[in-house]
């Protein structure tokens, strides 16, 4: 009486299971990019004669060498600098054809006249640390993400995005190029209503 | 005659191992695809600062990298302890920058030489001074477009 072998397993399918694998890790894992936030430098050419600009549109911001802040001339703690640039970006204090219909500020007179206006001046010291800088920069840019946002959702309830996801979308090299041409006026408008003016000064020197 | 045959059937049969190189190839392919290459050795201490407003960089092919920071462990004996520059592979000084900005400029595809970006990838701990002396470089070079490169993170993370 022989004893039956046991048959041998069939492995001819093992190729096509991990065939299947293979393909699905490669459709789902992204390639680590990096992130960051950009910037745009001014060109060195120097402007002849620079506008004059109103003090009450100017915010001013300077972190010193003990990374400490000092905006418009108070001191502040970096955890209200979004709310205070928001106040300053939304404020809308002008008169007639500085007015600004959409700000829902305070439109005090010592403050911003409009959006368009308003600058953000951000003065550092050489021996502030890159780390505070980066936290300083979010914030400002921040609080223009803010205003954005809600100026993005009050012009397209239909969106069903915020400003920042929509951007985000627009610079997606893989977004089709029907959809960045659908956002792209929509991106436009909203950064025509509070367009970023972050300008630089040169750093102080440390005494 | 029959007395000493041996007995079949007794132990198990060998486990295939045909199915073997594919799942080495697919461990292989996997790999590659998600590693990402790191073109230049790090020689700088280079943790980088938090932030979430953030936006992705562009492609890698018109993205170059400037690292700065402290000189890291074997690096720090001889090029002490103050913050450097990196440059490719090797430490250089603000003056190298517009000179390295141009060279990496004209070794790309012409459509690319206007939308490169500079990625500064600096240490959080590394003093504001040394980013301006790089900015200024930049401007003069005309490399207007810059990213500060930073981690996804609360920004109070920044602070102490």
């Amino acid at each position: 009486m022989a004893k039956r072998a046991a048959p041998e397993v069939n492995a001819g399918s093992m190729a096509d299971i991990a065939f299947l694998l293979l393909i699905f890790f490669l459709v789902t894992t992204t390639i680590e990019t990096d992130s960051g936030i950009n910037r745009k430098l001014p060109p060195t050419d120097e402007v002849v004669d620079p506008p004059v600009i109103k003090q009450r549109n100017i915010f001013t911001v300077v972190v010193n060498k003990d990374n400490r802040l000092l905006v418009e001339e108070e001191l502040m703690d970096i955890s209200e600098l979004r709310e205070a640039a928001i106040a300053f970006l939304d404020n809308g204090g002008g008169q007639g054809e500085e007015a600004c219909d959409y700000c829902k500020g305070k439109r005090d007179t010592s403050s911003s006249d409009n959006p368009e206006k308003a600058i953000i001046s951000l003065k550092n010291d050489r021996e502030t640390s890159y780390k505070v800088y980066i936290a300083v920069q979010n914030e400002l840019v921040a609080a223009y993400n803010d205003l954005r946002d809600r100026e993005f959702a009050l012009l397209n309830p239909m969106a069903g995005m915020t400003y920042t996801e929509a951007q985000k979308r627009y610079s997606d090299p893989r977004s089709t190029a029907t959809e960045k041409a659908k956002l792209k006026p929509l991106l436009d408008e909203v950064k025509s209503m509070y367009p970023q003016k972050l300008s630089e000064a040169e750093p102080s020197k440390t005494n | 005659m029959s007395k000493f045959k041996k007995k079949k059937g007794g132990e198990l049969p060998a486990i295939s191992t045909a199915s073997l190189p594919d799942i080495v190839f697919m461990l292989l392919f996997f790999f590659m695809v998600a590693t990402v290459m790191r073109d230049s050795t790090l020689m700088v201490q280079n943790s980088l600062p938090a932030a979430d407003q953030i936006q992705k960089l562009d492609k890698k092919d018109r993205v170059m990298y400037i690292y700065a920071g402290k000189p890291s462990g074997r690096y720090s004996d001889k090029y002490g302890s103050q913050a450097r520059i990196q440059l490719n592979d090797k430490f250089a000084d603000v003056g190298d920058v517009a000179a390295f900005v141009l060279a990496e400029r004209a070794s790309k595809r012409q459509e690319l030489q206007n939308v490169l970006t500079t990625a500064l990838k600096v240490d959080g701990e590394t003093n504001m001074g040394l980013i301006t002396d790089i900015k200024q470089e930049l401007r003069k070079v005309n490399a207007l477009k810059i990213n500060y490169t930073t981690r996804v993170g609360d920004y109070t993370q920044n602070i102490n």
